[in-house]
């Protein structure tokens, strides 16, 4: 049987590849976006809450900063203690339009060592691990070769 | 009407691995600040308990368990939880009781017992809790938060690694001299540049560790210590306890992303930066009254965020801050002379009390060869997760 891909969390992201987008959302009444996705109620503490609605965000944006895993996270993070850990990189990644900024992995085989603050980043659908049933999907940033 | 309190008593048990109860050390915390106080537990109106999420539950009610663990004497208790800043929000409780009249003398204590490695999330699936999330989705630990500070730093401010190791270096002298410290050998620019990369640019030596402690004070109405013979006590003038404002636009622990500025315009400065100004308005100083500050340096480079934070120095002069030698002990404005996280790893909500207590010792001129010269006015500064900020001034 096929396994299902199914996101590490839902309502995040979706799309596939050149339409793959991290869903934000916003308030009808202030323009505040969010994300992680507020739907209950808008946190403008001066906005008397407006409509959330659901809103792709800017594909790519610049590194505001970086650093990575050296050492095996602990659980909920997945990882198989029979392999070797191998140190993955995060990224925070400034989204200009929507002035925020979105922690996220690296795609697989970018380190530190390929990054520096400024550069350009785009939103990729990646895999954060699989199991017997599932493949559990996520966003990753990949530099997309523009610097500073 | 004063709003000051008076510190009657400090007391705390060694930091370190020692495998017990945290109960354990609060209560030893709690007799030594006792004893210093010269009260006995029985003149205590009020006991106020950080509450320690590693504990079981007694830790979520750690003002009950402290009291049984004294002995039970009818003390009006209360427990309180604040992540970092927890040993804070109970020293602001206890501070309210005392100006509220509810209570003459309250003791404050906090204690932990730290497990091995990273701190991580309460269990279960938790899909709704940012804590649990930035673990399952991202595998962000506290370092690797720490991490991206430090990286920020380096591209904003031209800071290197070696500059992150000189904190070490200066805290690790400086817990050397404080009997209550874990880490009691000076340490070297090479032994850090030596040590592990945790997460980069941050290595082994730039990250405090988690440690078990306990912390207490004995709190009091400027009256009450008056007529206990206290003439000229250390008296904490403010607490500072402000949440951000929005839109907070620095990624905090244990967030995956910031609020957006697109609609807002941030006013005020970072969160940091508001805990700080919060407290010397409450105080009604300034930085430039300062004898001495202690921060909370999780990371090396948080340490040197905390210099710009509070005003010790302009956006981007923490450097030049330390390496001019103006916060080692004897320079214009010595930060962290107790050592510091460097020195003490962090027992979570005894932290910020021993943080008072290393205020108090250097404000009575207590503090043995990590005496600040003519110490008159401290601040301690600490920030807990989930916007949780906290700072104390204490002046003699």
């Amino acid at each position: 049987m096929p396994r299902t891909r199914t996101p590490v969390v839902a309502g995040w992201f979706a799309g596939d590849g050149d339409d793959f987008r991290l869903l934000g959302t916003r308030c009808s009444g202030c323009a505040s976006v969010f994300f992680p996705r507020e739907d209950a109620h808008c946190r403008n503490p001066d906005c008397s809450g407006g409509v959330l609605e659901e809103v792709p965000l800017s594909r790519r944006g610049r590194v505001w900063s970086y650093t990575d895993s050296r050492y095996r996270p602990p659980s909920p993070y997945v990882t198989n203690p029979e392999l070797p850990w191998e140190p993955y990189a995060l990224i925070a990644v400034e989204l200009e339009p929507e002035r925020l900024v979105v922690l996220g992995q690296a795609v697989p085989g970018v380190t530190v060592a390929d990054l520096m603050v400024g550069m350009e980043v785009e939103v990729v659908p990646g895999v954060l691990h699989e199991d017997a049933e599932t493949i559990w999907t996520t966003w990753q940033w990949q530099p997309t070769g523009v610097t500073s | 009407m004063t709003t000051e309190v008076a510190v009657l008593g400090v007391g705390m048990h060694p930091w370190g691995k020692w495998g017990r109860s945290f109960v354990e050390y609060g209560a030893v915390a709690a007799r030594a600040a006792l004893a210093d106080a010269g009260l006995e537990w029985r003149d205590i109106g009020a006991i106020v308990g950080a509450d320690t999420v590693r504990g079981g539950y007694p830790g979520y009610v750690a003002g009950a368990t402290f009291a049984k663990a004294l002995g039970w004497q009818g003390a009006r208790a209360t427990s309180v939880y604040a992540a970092c800043a927890s040993g804070a929000q109970a020293v602001n409780t206890a501070r309210a009781q005392i100006l509220a009249g509810l209570a003459d003398v309250v003791l404050v204590v906090g204690a932990d017992a730290a497990p091995k490695g990273f701190f991580r999330p309460a269990g279960g699936d938790r899909p709704d809790d940012p804590d649990w999330l930035r673990f399952r989705v991202l595998g962000a630990t506290n370092p690797a938060y720490f991490g991206l500070y430090a990286r920020r730093r380096m591209a904003v401010h031209g800071d290197t690694p070696e500059d992150f190791a000189q904190v070490k270096v200066k805290n690790a002298a400086l817990g050397a001299l404080n009997p209550y410290a874990r880490y009691r050998k000076p340490v070297t620019a090479e032994e850090v540049a030596a040590s592990a990369v945790v997460a980069d640019p941050l290595r082994l030596l730039d990250i405090c560790a988690t440690s078990d402690g306990g912390a207490a004070l004995v709190l009091a109405g400027m009256e009450f210590a008056r007529r206990h013979g206290a003439r000229e006590p250390v008296r904490i003038r403010a607490v500072s306890t402000v949440t951000p404002r929005y839109p907070s636009t620095v990624l905090d622990l244990p967030d995956i992303a910031t609020d957006s500025a697109a609609a807002v315009q941030p006013e005020g400065g970072t969160f940091r930066e508001s805990i700080g100004r919060a407290a010397y308005e409450e105080a009604g100083i300034g930085p430039d009254d300062l004898s001495f500050a202690e921060v909370y340096d999780l990371s090396t480079a948080l340490e040197l965020q905390w210099y710009e934070d509070l005003g010790l120095c302009g956006r981007g002069e923490a450097v030049k801050l330390l390496r001019e030698g103006s916060t080692a002990l004897g320079g214009r404005i010595p930060v962290n002379v107790s050592g510091g996280l460097a020195s003490f790893g962090e027992a979570v909500p005894a932290q910020a009390i021993a943080q008072v207590c290393e205020l108090t010792w250097q404000l009575r001129g207590d503090a043995g060869d990590r005496q600040v010269a003519g110490a008159r006015v401290g601040i301690a500064a600490n920030q807990g997760l989930f916007g949780h900020g906290s700072a104390v001034v204490a002046m003699r």
